[in-house]
């Protein structure tokens, strides 16, 4: 009888105030049948950081489409650690310029997603990265 | 049997044992047996009403208030999942995040899973293993609910039903249901038009309700006799035998067990607690000083009528007995799965040649004979 469902947190950090993008990747993450915590704009990466220790979520989905990424990332993976929850996983979506990307994965994210990347990508990067069923795929294309 | 090794001040193992109580029942059980002993400190308060009404801006706001006095905070805020994916978003956190970097306030969002009466199956699980980790007071935020969404108030010791103005005349406040499982009524959002009515009909709903308790109480559909007969512990609990004389936990320990499980509710529960109607504007702090002291002053009553204890005894033989049936159902169903007559019942059952009463009735037979 038991039930496991991925609980994953999705975040805006910083000042950028779109937050369509992160609205559309947390719909098809529920529709693939995930727990998706949404906490909402302008977040600090302290917030994120002890939203996911409360919230227990495995995996943390920030979108970041001011450029800032890397000065907001590196606080966000210090915190983790501090909390020692640098086990729960973080995914960047947003726009992330190509030479960015290998700086972020040696920080610790645990991949990168730009505007390019369509929702079926990251749901299936997502199922293969914790071992879910192939059945957990988005009712939604991207 | 699994044991539990638990450290009370770590709360990362805190939101660890939460997901472990909602994933598995059998880690819930060794779990919540843990932690029992340290659990009964908590003031449990339950905040329910429909959609949008604004409840985690109250919650965000009593949090405050509750942290004003020095009181550790915490917070279960559940939300719907979808019926077709599984899958959830929880938000209500959006709301409260003030409050992060708080130590003293823990924030957990849960998804309603197949639960359908507005929290989780393992929100009360939830509650116990808070409170064990002491906190003072324990939040519990339904899904936005409609009118019979009530196992709030098998959760929590005191119910605030929040409303908005223009959600419905007062035809709507005479239906039964969620209204009349509120120990406190708030109407939010009482700068908008139309709140001073909305107040107004609600005290109107509650001085219709019978002055007096007891014998008479809900059961207008049945006839005296058979209103004895269908009496229940939630009667004896919470009506009293006369205004000051409350009834006792001898009282429940004699009720018996199968008119609890089946039991309805009795207006009489807030006989002597007027039900006071209150406004507020959750956004800007409007009337949440005001809330907070009702709260308050609802637990003293809670606890100087002796309902408090009443309720939680009743809470925890509704639990059991809920786990009980859970079980059985649980039991039946493998069972059943195993039964060879079975598949041909239920062929009869969808050609049409059998009602469902029958092939149900079919259907138990066969279990109940094998």
């Amino acid at each position: 009888m038991a039930e496991r469902r991925l609980r994953v947190l999705m975040a805006k950090i910083g000042l950028d105030g779109h937050d369509r993008g992160v609205k559309v990747v947390a719909r098809a993450l529920r529709d693939a049948g995930f727990e998706v915590i949404y906490t909402g704009l302008h977040r600090t990466s302290e917030e994120v950081a002890e939203a996911a220790v409360q919230e227990d979520v495995e995996l943390i989905g920030v979108s970041i489409l001011s450029g800032a990424h890397m000065a907001l990332i590196p606080p966000l993976l210090e915190h983790l650690r501090a909390h020692q929850a640098d086990d729960i996983r973080v995914l960047v979506g947003g726009v992330i310029p190509e030479k960015d990307r290998p700086k972020l994965v040696d920080l610790g994210v645990a991949a990168v997603f730009d505007q390019d990347s369509t929702i079926a990508e990251i749901v299936g990067w997502i199922g293969r990265e914790f071992g879910l069923p192939a059945s957990a795929s988005p009712s939604t294309a991207g | 049997m699994r044991t539990v090794d638990i450290d009370f001040a770590n709360r990362r193992q805190l939101a660890r044992l939460i997901t472990q109580v909602e994933n598995d029942p059998e880690a819930a059980a060794a779990i919540v047996r843990a932690v029992w002993p340290r659990t009964g400190q908590a003031r449990r308060i339950g905040i329910t009403g429909p959609p949008g009404s604004g409840k985690s801006t109250v919650v965000d706001q009593i949090i405050e208030r509750a942290r004003a006095e020095g009181a550790r905070v915490a917070v279960i805020a559940v939300d719907p999942s979808s019926p077709f994916s599984g899958g959830a978003i929880l938000g209500d956190r959006v709301r409260m995040l003030r409050h992060s970097g708080d130590a003293d306030v823990f924030i957990r969002s849960m998804a309603a899973r197949s639960a359908v009466g507005g929290l989780a199956a393992a929100t009360r699980d939830a509650a116990h293993l808070l409170d064990a980790f002491e906190f003072d007071v324990i939040l519990l935020e339904t899904v936005g609910v409609g009118q019979s969404e009530l196992d709030v108030m098998r959760a929590a010791d005191t119910v605030v039903v929040i409303t908005v103005p223009g959600l419905g005349d007062s035809i709507q406040m005479l239906k039964a249901g969620v209204l009349e499982i509120a120990d406190l009524l708030v109407v939010n959002k009482a700068d908008r038009p139309g709140a001073d009515e909305t107040a107004m009909h609600l005290r109107e709903m509650l001085r219709m309700a019978p002055p007096s308790p007891g014998a008479v109480g809900a059961v207008g559909a049945v006839s005296p006799a058979s209103a004895v007969a269908r009496s229940t512990s939630q009667d004896v609990e919470r009506a009293p035998v006369s205004a000051v004389e409350w009834s006792t936990s001898q009282d429940v320990e004699r009720a018996p067990a199968s008119a609890v499980a089946g039991g309805h509710l009795s207006q009489a529960w807030n006989v002597a607690w007027e039900i006071p109607v209150l406004k507020t504007v959750a956004t800007d702090g409007t009337g949440i000083d005001a809330l907070w002291q009702t709260i308050r002053r609802h637990r003293e009553f809670l606890r100087e009528s002796g309902q408090l204890g009443a309720r939680r005894r009743q809470r925890v033989e509704r639990e059991v007995l809920e786990k009980v049936e859970q079980a059985l159902a649980a039991h039946l169903r493998s069972r059943l799965a195993g039964q060879p007559g079975l598949g041909e019942i239920l062929a009869r059952a969808r050609a049409g040649d059998l009602d469902p009463h029958s092939a149900a009735r079919a259907i138990l037979d066969h279990l109940l004979k094998g």
